[in-house]
């Protein structure tokens, strides 16, 4: 069974003017479209066929890691937005970040400062510790969090075609606008 | 004296319509002067302040370790768009020239092969990095990809033609579309500064 490119859970241009719907329109439309396609083409006939992303993302490495991941990630990652999101976490993420941080300011001031640091491409997450705490966690290319045992609780994408349609170089802009898009309804239900 | 970014060889808009003139101006005034300015930051207080970029990278055990990932990132990003910049032309594309040409032809199969060979290592290098022909220490050319901003000057390689592949080189115009800026870029490589630098690497 051929895997399928989720459609967003919002219109392509309801995160204007954070992020405009030209570049969903490229990121969802071409970028993960073309990670499900190659995905598809590389498990056709194989023994991965009939197995879930997440099955592959855990047995696999090299180009169909990548395709696997990429397809992962960025279906988590349109979860992770909303336009009805931004604003200050609540419930357990909020509480474990104020725990972990001291303050939700504190925690974006690190979260940006890591992912402005990150040279090349990649993801940043904010991931659940064994210990019940959160931590920020950076990863290159495809990495992903699932990939290690670790619990994914929120994502935003740091590959340039993320932002360069909107904000070309400037990734602390981006991030920025993506801080009044977060889902925190989204990252709380991945808590539990 | 720290290092400076260099200005281009042509304007901005030079080598329009293959490279856009607004791609060309972010790229150079803005992620090359990120790379040198992150360079000299790194390399303040080390005493190789003024150390030329491409010696660093080839002896990077001399660059005191907690520098050492930095300079690899912002030394081969200033080093890697240097050389970029000169590798292409308003007046570039066509065929190889010269010694270079022939060796094309002896060691790689030809120039449809070495095209081929090198859209490969370009489309291949998954995320960001660079796909390289370069003079190996034997004298001999090889085809080859990096990641993120690594040089082949640090594996001993010495590169005579380098296209950049991180999605900032091309996404204005080209969007997901590496094979067609790959395709582009053949349209203004310089074949004169690839050949001056294959008969440096192998004198």
């Amino acid at each position: 069974m051929a895997f399928e490119l989720p459609a967003l859970p919002y219109d392509k241009g309801a995160l204007a003017p954070y992020l405009s719907a030209e570049a969903l329109d490229y990121h969802h439309g071409k970028h993960h479209q073309a990670h499900v396609d190659t995905l598809n083409a590389l498990v056709e006939g194989t023994e991965y066929d009939r197995q879930s992303l997440e099955d592959i993302i855990q047995s696999t490495s090299g180009k169909l890691f990548h395709q696997a991941a990429q397809a992962w990630n960025h279906t988590f990652f349109w979860h992770c937005l909303s336009p009805q999101g931004g604003g200050e976490p609540h419930g357990d993420v909020g509480q474990a970040i104020v725990t972990e941080y001291g303050t939700f300011a504190a925690f974006k001031e690190a979260f940006n400062g890591i992912a402005l640091d990150h040279l090349g491409v990649g993801w940043i997450w904010l991931v659940k510790r064994g210990d019940g705490g959160v931590e920020i966690v950076a990863s290159h290319d495809a990495d992903t969090p699932i990939a290690h045992g670790q619990t994914p609780l929120l994502v935003v994408d740091l590959w340039e075609h993320a932002y360069y349609i909107d904000y070309r170089h400037a990734r602390g802009k981006y991030l920025e606008a993506i801080w009044q898009l977060i889902n925190w309804d989204f990252v709380n239900q991945n808590v539990s | 004296m720290p290092h400076t970014l260099p200005d281009l060889p042509y304007a901005y808009d030079a080598l329009e319509p293959h490279i856009d003139a607004m791609t060309m101006e972010i790229h150079h005034s803005r992620h090359h002067q990120t790379y040198v300015n992150n360079l000299n930051a790194a390399l303040e207080g080390t005493g190789l302040e003024e150390t030329p970029v491409d010696e660093l990278l080839a002896s990077l055990d001399k660059v005191p370790a907690d520098k050492r990932q930095a300079v690899i990132n912002n030394g081969g990003g200033h080093s890697n768009h240097t050389m970029f910049w000169e590798m292409m032309s308003p007046q570039g594309g066509g065929q190889p020239k010269g010694q270079v040409a022939a060796a094309i032809d002896e060691q790689l199969g030809g120039f449809d092969d070495f095209k081929d060979a090198f859209k490969k290592a370009a489309l291949g290098r998954f995320g960001s990095g660079w796909a390289w022909l370069s003079v190996t220490p034997e004298k001999k050319l090889v085809v080859e990809n990096s990641l993120n901003q690594d040089s082949p000057i640090s594996n001993g390689n010495t590169p005579v033609l380098g296209l950049d592949v991180w999605e900032h080189a091309y996404y204005l115009k080209f969007q997901n579309k590496r094979p067609d800026y790959i395709e582009a870029f053949f349209n203004v490589i310089n074949w004169d500064e690839v050949e001056r630098r294959y008969q440096a690497a192998t004198a």
